[in-house]
């Protein structure tokens, strides 16, 4: 509009702004469909709880189950593995937070504040490294005795939280809950 | 195309002339045909045609594969083995195209380090430059989705790693990784979308190569010595140059011949050398192989990425500076993306007036330290992440940002070139004396 040399709005220029801010507005709804089309769909989303029956596991041993795609750890840990955990002082750790979805976001990551039972020897999380998302190694693995990312060599320890490497967090724990002695529901 | 000084086309029939008056389409294959091009390029030149030889052999294998391909988690990766196994030719067909993957790498690192060489990114050449960096951006996006398709243990393991570098990035990265990947974690919604990107990406990489190519004929081809061809007038021009038809083309695919031995000796004996044996292990999302290693063109980038840990100073001052906002995982991937940037920034941090590395003494042994050092960061994105590697890593990692932020700059201006020629026809005579008419 550089031919227009008055100062004051014309009713040109509004007939272009109100155009051109048309366009903009009407070029934004054409593009939003194409970009939340990728979004997670209703079927993908409604895949939120299920149901695990923990009566099989072994002292010392893991269960690793899909829940929204992704592994969880169900670990039954010995009594070594739970005071290797519980030995360990909040200055040692990386990341100092719980991660706790079941109890308080504040809460500090304590071995107390991580398990299912106040005893410790239920241990549920999720089983994707903070780091990049590989599915660490469990059964004792890494330095510190719980487990160990191969991806990019990150250490967790026998509560799953990060000792050493890239990852910056502690494994989380997901929304759990027993349901009785024999089940335990996820999400 | 304008620039250097030369013959245009003139149709001499009837009907070339109502064509080229309705349509000037035989005088624009005639001009991108017959262009100028300085008489002593060397061997290095090469790369260009069989990048395009790649591009084609890509889309080409590329949309017969698709013929036989089902783009499903249940499916996918029992339609790779029924391709293997099943179609007529279809396990020459699925190796052409793999292979073909590493010699579309190979050449484009040959031709970018060619450029980085002899100065082909400086003015006025600095389009060409960054659209032939969006070019190599756009190939190695297309190289994983295509990665990700036979749905085996690595594609997937490959993919969920990738998808997390967006997950690094401060507040938004979660969503954003979400929606990239239609779901929490990689899955059927990720294998369609990356198919379906996988089809259209080819198709935007040979329009920007059309662009690429616009470009440089626009400016005229850069040439070993880096002095400009002579353009007052079109006698001077025809002493620097020759047409690149049938000079050039002849010459480009002589190389090509030469390249496609070796190329088929690997895709005919050694088909799997460049693969890893898990991506034959149909995906399990709950099971992470021993050992995750990207195919081989993206080790130098995975090394970077992997060399900044919790524990290098470096990345504890920038934590701490950004009130923890920039952790080692973002650091990370702000490094190995910056290591690419700074590729693409080239052209305004080399200060040199000098083009060509053959004139500049000290220059070529940095470059030659940074082409070594390609090699070594190759090497260690390969090698596991305990004992010596990770500071193998991060040396590397120092100084190839060193080597663009810092060495560059300042070689501008503490470097004495040696003597620039006058002219590439006092050149190529230095070489050929007895080619002098």
């Amino acid at each position: 509009m550089s031919h227009v040399d008055e100062h004051e709005g014309t009713r040109r220029d509004f007939l272009y702004y109100a155009t051109g801010g048309a366009g903009a507005v009407a070029a934004g709804a054409a593009v939003w469909p194409l970009v939340n089309q990728m979004n997670p769909s209703a079927d993908v989303q409604a895949l939120s709880s299920i149901r695990v029956d923990i009566s099989g596991i072994e002292v010392g041993t893991q269960l690793t189950v899909k829940w929204r795609g992704k592994p969880v750890f169900i670990r039954r840990r010995t009594q070594d593995e739970i005071d290797a955990a519980r030995a360990v002082t909040m200055d040692e750790l990386v990341d100092p937070i719980a991660r706790n979805d079941n109890k308080d976001a504040a809460l500090d990551a304590e071995d107390q504040n991580r398990t299912m039972d106040e005893a410790g020897e239920w241990l549920v999380m999720m089983g994707v490294c903070t780091h990049l998302g590989c599915v660490p190694l469990g059964d004792g693995a890494g330095d510190f005795g719980g487990w160990f990312c191969p991806c990019h060599g990150s250490h967790y320890d026998t509560s799953g939280r990060i000792r050493k490497g890239p990852a910056p967090e502690n494994l989380p724990v997901p929304t759990a809950a027993f349901d009785g002695d024999t089940e335990i529901v996820l999400g | 195309m304008s620039g250097i000084p030369h013959d245009h086309y003139e149709p001499k029939t009837t009907f070339t002339k109502g064509v080229e008056k309705r349509l000037p389409i035989i005088g624009l294959i005639y001009g991108t045909l017959m262009i100028p091009t300085p008489k002593n390029l060397n061997w290095m030149w090469i790369w260009g045609i069989v990048l395009a030889f790649c591009l084609a052999l890509q889309i080409v294998t590329g949309i017969v594969l698709v013929m036989h391909y089902t783009p499903h988690v249940d499916l996918a990766f029992a339609s790779v083995e029924h391709i293997m196994r099943d179609v007529n030719g279809g396990h020459m067909l699925r190796y052409l195209h793999a292979n073909g993957a590493s010699l579309f790498f190979f050449a484009v690192y040959l031709h970018i380090f060619r450029g980085l060489y002899y100065g082909s990114y400086k003015a006025p050449r600095e389009i060409t430059w960054i659209i032939g960096m969006i070019i190599y951006l756009l190939m190695m996006a297309t190289g994983f989705m295509g990665y990700v398709l036979p749905w085996g243990q690595m594609s997937f393991w490959g993919a969920t790693v990738i998808t997390g570098l967006f997950g690094a990035i401060p507040f938004i990265g979660e969503p954003i990784q979400t929606w990239l990947l239609g779901g929490p974690a990689v899955d059927n919604a990720t294998l369609n979308r990356f198919f379906s990107l996988h089809y259209l990406l080819p198709f935007v990489i040979a329009g920007l190569v059309i662009v690429h190519i616009w470009a440089f004929h626009n400016t005229g081809n850069n040439n070993p010595t880096g002095v400009e061809v002579r353009r007052t007038s079109k006698a001077e021009a025809e002493k620097d140059t020759l047409p690149f038809w049938p000079y050039f083309v002849i010459k480009d695919l002589f190389a090509l011949g030469v390249v496609l031995i070796a190329f088929f000796a690997v895709v005919g004996f050694m088909p799997n050398y460049l693969g890893h044996p898990d991506n034959y292990i149909e995906a399990n999302p709950l099971s992470t192989p021993a050992h995750i290693v990207p195919e081989w063109y993206f080790l130098p980038f995975y090394a970077i990425l992997r060399a900044f840990t919790a524990d290098v100073w470096a990345v504890q001052l920038v934590s701490m500076l950004t009130g923890g906002i920039v952790d080692a995982k973002f650091f990370g991937v702000l490094a190995m993306f910056g290591a690419i940037i700074a590729m693409a920034l080239v052209p305004w941090l080399d200060t040199s007036t000098v083009r060509s590395g053959k004139y500049r003494p000290s220059f070529k042994w940095w470059f030659w330290l940074l082409a070594v050092d390609f090699i070594v960061l190759m090497w260690v994105g390969a090698m596991p992440t305990d004992g010596i590697y990770p500071y193998i890593s991060l040396i590397g990692a120092t100084y190839w940002f060193a080597y663009f932020f810092v060495i560059l700059p300042l070689l501008g201006v503490l470097e004495k070139p040696a003597p620039l020629p006058a002219s590439i026809e006092e050149d190529f005579a230095s070489h050929y004396p007895g080619a002098a008419e």
